[in-house]
């Protein structure tokens, strides 16, 4: 069963004193999430991502379209008691504690009063915000604040987490433990549906990622699949602190660092790069074929969407 | 459903407090203790009358704004600073987050108004060392008092639920202002022809009629309410409320959280 199936969502603002201006927020969408996957929702900044997980939480209506979450219509009350949502930059009662904001979600996801207080603490400590849960989050820092978001979401043990930019405000620790945790739901069945625009998370992180600019879907698939594109070159790493000079002759990058010598080849000279190493008794220690990045992907994407949009006009 | 109400009633409530809304009760306490001395030293025969008017009026004036500049923020500011989006993705149906609002702010001022009228009370057995049976109607007075509360609450949730704190304040104080010369505007609805009656008639009859809650001058008097006004008035602050809340339940239920 497909976890999220979008079907068609569309939403179109009116713009303008008159409200007669259309502006397109999300051109028609269709898109589906497996169970159990994690996946990643990758744009630039203003590309539609918040506004699709706007329209999935309920929290604005679309123009068109629906979707299925968990096998319900996404309109469904039912189907929020599943789900999980981190809204980017969020904000929370600043009264309250982190013990009290989270002990009040969890009244409001109806998690039983008798789990509740056990299922807190868990919580704060998986987050790391044991020690400060009896402070007031109006002192709480910005990554502070977006622990306390990923708590808010995972509280009631969802089989669905979505989490709009969870990275954002994070120092790189706190980035680190925000990839393991979603790991973590990962080897916990649950399927997460994140939002970002920092290429390096979703390489690491996702099964599937999707690529949306300007409202529109560019593209959808496996990291492994849009990465697979072998650009013809390979990356021969051996130990050593300098590259012979047949060598030297052949590559277009040499790096050396520390006792390690990285060079860059053609396929067809790997071979030969090979066999000079060998006669110079130089120990090899790894041949990879370079493969592109999902960021050289992603630019590449929005290059040929700006190039569409130009020659259109 | 009735749970979660009750929670978002009683986090709006540990919002008032915290926010320390009930602040003013140390306003109004210094308020009525300083005219129950002074009176006590310049009135004569009239020290009552004088603590029951100012007392009275006080905790109606205080609820009021309470009432609306709490009132005024409980939908938008949750827009503006998106707290709203936390509580919606989960299974609370928007019409319980307006409602779960609307008990908050009305259960704050309810026990605002205990505190305040145990003020009076006290201010009163300052001045005349005694209570009397008519004192009791002092209640009746304070739960009109409460009845009008609910009705700006309403007032201020619709506002909120469309609009800026800045509008909502405008709107919610200006219908506070004309619904307490409601009857006036009804005598001059009867008063005048044409168009002008038509206007003022309808004007009548969808501001809320607050000058019907204030019965402070007559209690200070001694005059007896009659059931009759109890009934009537309570039946009017629920149907008035609820087609305030169901307003606001409306517009909020269509509304995009941008």
């Amino acid at each position: 069963m497909a976890a999220i199936e979008i079907l068609g969502l569309e939403k179109t603002y009116k713009i303008g004193f008159w409200r007669k201006r259309p502006k397109h927020a999300l051109y028609p969408l269709q898109l589906t999430v497996e169970d159990g996957e994690i996946f990643g929702f990758l744009g630039p900044n203003g590309a539609g991502k918040t506004t699709t997980l706007k329209l999935l939480m309920g929290l604005v209506y679309p123009t068109a379209g629906s979707a299925r979450i968990l096998g319900r219509e996404w309109t469904d009350p039912s189907v929020k008691a599943q789900i999980g949502f981190l809204p980017e930059q969020p904000y929370f009662y600043d009264y309250l504690t982190a013990h009290e904001l989270l002990e009040y979600y969890g009244q409001l996801s109806g998690v039983p009063a008798k789990q509740r207080k056990q299922r807190v603490d868990q919580v704060l400590h998986q987050v790391g915000l044991r020690d400060v849960q009896g402070l007031q989050l109006r002192k709480f820092s910005k990554g502070m604040l977006q622990r306390v978001g990923i708590g808010q979401a995972i509280l009631h043990d969802p089989k669905l987490v979505f989490l709009d930019e969870p990275m954002s405000g994070l120092d790189p620790m706190g980035r680190r433990e925000v990839r393991d945790l979603m790991e973590e739901l990962k080897h916990q069945g649950k399927t997460v549906f994140f939002s970002t625009h920092i290429l390096s998370d979703a390489e690491a992180l996702c099964d599937r990622v999707a690529i949306i600019h300007k409202g529109e879907l560019r593209g959808v698939g496996r990291v492994e699949d849009l990465t697979s594109t072998i650009q013809g070159k390979v990356e021969i790493i051996w130990q050593g602190t300098q590259v012979p000079a047949a060598i030297k002759a052949m590559v277009a990058e040499c790096h050396v660092s520390g006792d390690r010598v990285r060079v860059i080849v053609e396929e067809n000279q790997q071979d030969m790069v090979i066999d000079i190493l060998r006669r110079e008794r130089q120990r090899l220690v790894a041949v990879i074929p370079v493969r592109t990045s999902l960021e050289a992907y992603f630019v590449e994407k929005l290059r040929r969407a700006e190039t569409t949009a130009g020659s259109t006009i | 459903m009735r749970a979660r109400i009750a929670h978002i009633a009683s986090n709006t409530f540990r919002e008032a407090v915290r926010d320390r809304v009930l602040y003013n009760l140390i306003a109004f306490v210094l308020l009525l203790s300083g005219a129950a001395v002074l009176v006590g030293q310049i009135s004569i025969e009239i020290e009552k009358l004088v603590v029951i008017n100012l007392g009275l009026t006080a905790v109606s004036l205080f609820g009021v704004v309470i009432a609306i500049f709490i009132g005024i923020g409980l939908v938008s500011k949750e827009i503006e600073k998106r707290t709203l989006y936390t509580v919606l993705s989960r299974p609370v149906r928007r019409w319980e987050f307006i409602i779960g609002k609307f008990f908050g702010l009305a259960g704050t001022l309810v026990v605002n108004t205990f505190f305040m009228a145990i003020g009076v009370f006290g201010a009163l057995f300052y001045v005349s060392h005694k209570f009397v049976r008519a004192d009791a109607l002092i209640l009746v007075a304070l739960y009109f008092i409460i009845l009008e509360f609910i009705i700006i609450c309403s007032l201020s949730l619709l506002f909120s639920s469309f609009s800026s704190p800045l509008l909502s304040a405008v709107f919610a104080f200006s219908l506070f202002v004309i619904g307490s010369f409601a009857e006036d505007l009804r005598n001059f609805a009867g008063m005048a022809h044409g168009m002008s009656r038509w206007l003022a008639t309808g004007a009548a009859y969808v501001v809320p009629n607050l000058s019907a809650f204030n019965i402070i001058s007559s209690i200070a008097h001694e005059q007896p309410v009659a059931g009759q006004l109890v009934l009537q008035n309570t039946l009017y602050a629920l149907f008035y409320a609820s087609m305030a809340l169901s307003g606001a339940v409306l517009i909020f239920e269509r509304r995009d959280l941008k």
